[in-house]
């Protein structure tokens, strides 16, 4: 018998973390028992235990012990239902239809036969973190092997069967094994049972479908989950429900670091319902993924807790971030964009370039920071039973909740169970996992399962907000305006600073994030980093500091583009130039696979073009066009943006025109959905996204003075080309954001002729 | 106050400055004067989907919170609290209403619709429609906004676009898939004609 470890190619597919267990059965029994590790089984385990009293509710299938479980991520039961685990976690980005569509791609499976499961927090699985738009980039390869093996594995099973060679055997039409010759065939759910005794094969032996033999990857398909949707299931973390359950709405410190001085609680405890108050000890610095601290108020309903929390009496001690003000903050970041700065990147000589003299244009560029805003606020429900901790929570990150619930009740992580429900939106707030910790603090301390629930309020003023960042550029143009030297700063509250009180420059990965290296074909070149205080919670929001870099670079093109008389279009594909592959900081693996090609830039920028009919009609009294290009996500992506400004300066959006390449892509009506979104969450950022501080203060707090895209100020129409190609898959839940901002203002330039440099519009008497 | 409401149609601007009051107040934890409602209230009756119910808690509370966390009806959505965002449309007699907004002394005598209501005999032409143009993304905001179209189309069977834009501009979908709903609109419009 060939040892697990010697047959297993770890990296390459996480399935076999079991065959171990596999490999050394020696009978079906063994194999049984040794199967108690897989996720799928847990879940089976839990069949008749309610999750809770009604959430998903016939969502998990009755599971067969006896049946193959091929992988962590997939099992055929004996009736032939095949599940596949969505170990990641579903936000509107698809990764319940894309991801099992490429296993059962692989496996010949027939879609409507497979029931997807949403995976519970489980090192096993790898990584869970759902952002960075790297769920199908980073698991494609593994979940088709993961099809393959299986596919295989019945294949053999077949075989032996009928005792004919395995060569001969087929998995096709879907869901069966035939024996053309014979004309024989037999189903996935009859073979299940012998194919779990089949030696797991080696990764050489697994025969993977060209592309052109794909039935699903590259299809479009519906969300799997679209009329559970529709019917408003109970889905989502705000719909949890647990017997028992109390709920808790918590005061939060008004500034950052601000701590409870005195509280008088006696109103909110005669408010019908509600039940006690319990203090949130404040975070020690750094606050990272800690509570806030604060008075939570329990009570038998949510609106109770609301009502009450309203009640309280609370003097607070501001603490240090009291200084916080936006409008002189923004002074600070720029007068430190028009220093020297850190140096990022460098190409040529940029010094002696521009001492040589001759025309220098420069420009400011200012982004503010904005709030997620996800429709579900955040919401967690948790109960603390002695050791063992269960959560159930929207989140993007699972082992994250697990580690931050654990060492803030000093637990082992493996005591804390984390169930993933659907998310209400998550565009990264979800990923710190924050309100979990909350939620089991409480849990604790009343004894009982305890669901905390943010208002909107909460949500806006207590965000990991998205930088605020100021960003400085100049070039040196030659006679025809063409960029000779570049040199660009940008500055901002880094995301490090959740991390490191003390951190004030961006990281390596915000610089890449669309700053360290521009695509265009510039000689010489520097991008610079500037250092910033910071006074709020910095986390990453849809696209992250590619907002703000792409806005500034984008605008700068657009202005070079005008300084030099020409077309924008023509300039912006003069700068790309013939297309080059860009020495970009990248690890690289990821260089390897994924090179930054400025030809793919080029050509998603004449596809939207094209498809927007550019320079057919003659921009100016109030109707123009803009475009923007820009590589986030290893996705390459164009956004052409047609607008019509009214003399109240009253914006309209009749037309967006996107073009991607994003690679290899498995669900391409996903892929709309996710660009059509991003132009829509663009307007939103562009137009009115806007969060500022006094005092430490956060000024916003509901959709009134944090407005985003409605109806009918979106973009009415959406035309987004997907590219065909063969290349690695790449990022698709983001790369459509930082565009649009950029060419929406050089749509609004072409048809006013009036720049802007600072975001959002209505800063610069847009609406 | 943004100098643009106009997608605050369904608000007058008094009822606007209410809600922007009452906002402002929220955020002032601890400035209210401690007007609890402890006292006894009347009953409500009322019917939430066809079936009657009664109600002898805090009158105050809204109707959304009575249908998530009294009836266990999760599909209505919180969303803002503020009747800004549409998440908890739900329909009254016939038409859409915010329950976030809405208190339970006044749904007396009241037919309530929820999305679970809609489709006891399958699912209802709207979300067939919603299905077919595959509109949601993440989904959290669907509810509302199929109720608010069922709303739409039992007072305009064949709406304008303009129509479409005035009665939906009042619910958010912060994953941006206005174009899929207007477009299941038009869809469910044609459907049923």
């Amino acid at each position: 018998m060939i040892t697990l470890e010697k047959s297993l190619d770890k990296a390459a597919i996480l399935n076999v973390t079991r065959r171990s267990f596999l490999q050394e059965a020696l009978s079906a029994s063994a194999f049984v028992l040794c199967m108690t590790k897989s996720p799928l089984l847990a879940r089976a385990a839990r069949n008749g235990i309610p999750l809770s009293g009604t959430i998903a509710a016939g969502s998990v299938p009755t599971i067969d012990a006896t049946a193959f479980h091929p992988s962590l991520f997939l099992g055929i039961q004996p009736d032939g239902t095949v599940l596949i685990v969505a170990h990641r976690t579903e936000m509107g980005n698809g990764v319940r239809t894309s991801l099992p569509r490429i296993i059962a791609d692989e496996l010949d499976a027939d879609w409507s036969r497979v029931k997807v499961i949403q995976g519970d927090a489980d090192t096993q699985y790898g990584s869970q973190d759902t952002d960075g738009s790297h769920s199908v980039r980073e698991f494609f390869d593994t979940l088709r092997e993961t099809g393959a093996t299986a596919r295989l594995m019945l294949i053999r099973a077949a075989a032996q069967q009928w005792g004919v060679p395995e060569a001969q055997c087929v998995a096709d039409p879907v869901h069966v094994v035939s024996h053309k010759a014979s004309k024989r065939t037999i189903g996935y759910g009859e073979l299940a049972a012998a194919a779990a005794k089949q030696p797991v094969p080696k990764k050489e032996e697994l025969k993977l479908k060209s592309p052109s033999q794909w039935r699903y990857i590259g299809k479009p398909a519906p969300g799997y989950d679209v009329n559970d949707v529709c019917r408003g299931k109970p889905l989502f973390g705000m719909d949890v429900r647990v017997d028992g359950m109390l709920y808790a709405a918590i005061a939060h410190p008004p500034v950052l670091g601000g701590k409870v001085k005195s509280v008088d609680d006696s109103a909110s405890l005669k408010v019908k319902g509600v039940k006690q108050t319990i203090p949130i000890d404040p975070f020690t610095p750094p606050h990272q993924f800690q509570p806030l601290g604060g008075v939570a108020v329990i009570a038998d309903n949510t609106w109770s807790a609301f009502k009450g929390r309203d009640q309280l009496k609370i003097e607070w001690d501001n603490g240090a971030h009291a200084v916080y003000n936006s409008s002189e903050y923004k002074k600070q970041l720029q007068e430190t964009a028009r220093q020297p700065g850190k140096i990022v990147h460098t190409l040529g000589d940029p010094d002696a370039e521009f001492s040589k003299g001759g025309k220098v244009i420069e420009a400011e560029y200012y982004a503010p920071h904005l709030a997620h805003a996800s429709m579900e606020p955040p919401v967690s429900v948790a109960d603390v039973q002695g050791e063992k901790v269960t959560v159930w929570l929207p989140t993007q990150n699972p082992q994250g909740v697990q580690e931050e619930v654990a060492k803030k009740l000093g637990l082992k992580k493996e005591n804390v169970t984390c169930h993933v429900t659907f998310l209400g939106g998550g565009f990264g707030r979800k990923s710190k996992p924050d309100y979990a910790v909350e939620a089991a603090l409480l849990s604790k301390k009343t004894g009982k399962p305890v669901k905390v629930v943010w208002s909107r309020e909460d949500d806006i003023k207590f965000d990991y907000f998205h930088s605020v960042a100021a960003m400085y550029i100049k070039a040196a143009v030659d006679d025809k305006g063409m960029p000779k030297a570049w040199l660009q700063r940008s500055v901002f509250p880094p995301i490090e600073s959740t991390f490191d009180k003390d951190a004030g420059y961006g990281s390596e990965g915000e610089m890449a994030l669309g700053w360290d290296v521009i695509p265009f074909d510039v000689p010489h070149f520097r991008s610079e980093n500037g250092k910033a205080v910071n006074h709020v919670r910095i986390g990453w929001l849809r696209s992250v500091a590619n907002i703000y870099h792409a806005f500034a670079v984008q605008s700068f093109a657009n202005e070079l583009a005008y300084a030099a008389g020409r077309d924008p279009y023509d300039y912006l594909l003069a700068l790309i130039g013939p297309g080059q592959t860009i020495e970009a900081k990248q690890p690289p693996e990821v260089a390897s696979e994924y090179p930054y090609d400025t030809r793919r830039l080029r050509h998603v920028a004449e596809l939207a073009a094209q498809k927007a009919n550019w320079g057919k009609k003659k921009s100016g009294n109030g109707w123009g066009m803009g475009i923007a290009v820009h590589r986030s996500f290893l996705t390459y992506v164009a956004t052409v943006v047609e607008v019509e400004v009214d003399k109240s300066g009253g914006v309209r959006i009749p037309n967006v025109y996107t073009a991607v390449d994003a690679g290899i892509v498995v669900n391409p009506e996903m892929v709309q959905s996710q660009f059509q979104g991003a132009a829509v969450f663009g307007t939103s950022l562009a137009r009115t996204g806007e969060i500022t501080a006094t005092n430490g203060v956060i000024d916003q707090s509901n959709f009134h003075d944090y407005p985003v895209a409605r109806m009918n100020d979106a973009p009415v129409h959406v035309d987004v080309q997907i590219v065909e190609s063969s290349a690695p898959p790449a990022g698709v839940g983001e790369p459509g954001v930082p565009p649009f901002a950029p060419a929406l203002c050089n749509a609004i330039y072409a048809a006013t002729g009036k720049r802007v440099r600072e975001l959002p519009l209505t800063r610069n008497g847009f609406a | 106050m943004p100098e643009r409401c106009t997608y605050l149609f369904y608000l007058s601007k008094s009822e606007l400055l209410e809600q922007m009051q009452l906002a402002e107040s929220r955020c002032r934890i601890g400035a209210n004067s401690p007007d609890v409602s402890t006292k006894d209230v009347p009953m409500v009756h009322l019917k939430v989907n066809g079936s009657a119910q009664t109600f002898d808690g805090d009158a105050e509370m809204p109707l959304l919170w009575y249908l998530r966390d009294i009836l266990g009806l999760t599909g209505t959505k919180f969303g803002c609290g503020m009747a800004l965002c549409g998440a908890c449309t739900v329909l009254e007699n016939g038409k859409a209403i915010r329950s976030c907004a809405t208190q339970m002394k006044q749904v007396e005598s009241r037919e309530i619709t929820t999305i679970e209501g809609i489709s006891t005999h399958g699912p209802h032409a709207v979300q067939k429609a919603w299905a077919e143009v595959d509109v949601p993304q993440c989904g959290y905001c669907q509810p509302g906004q199929i109720m608010q179209a069922v709303s739409l189309l039992y007072s305009k069977p064949h709406p304008t676009d303009d129509d479409i834009d005035n009665e939906m501009s009042g619910n958010i979908c912060r994953c941006g898939t206005y174009q899929r709903i207007r477009a299941a609109i038009k869809l469910a419009a044609k459907e049923r004609a």
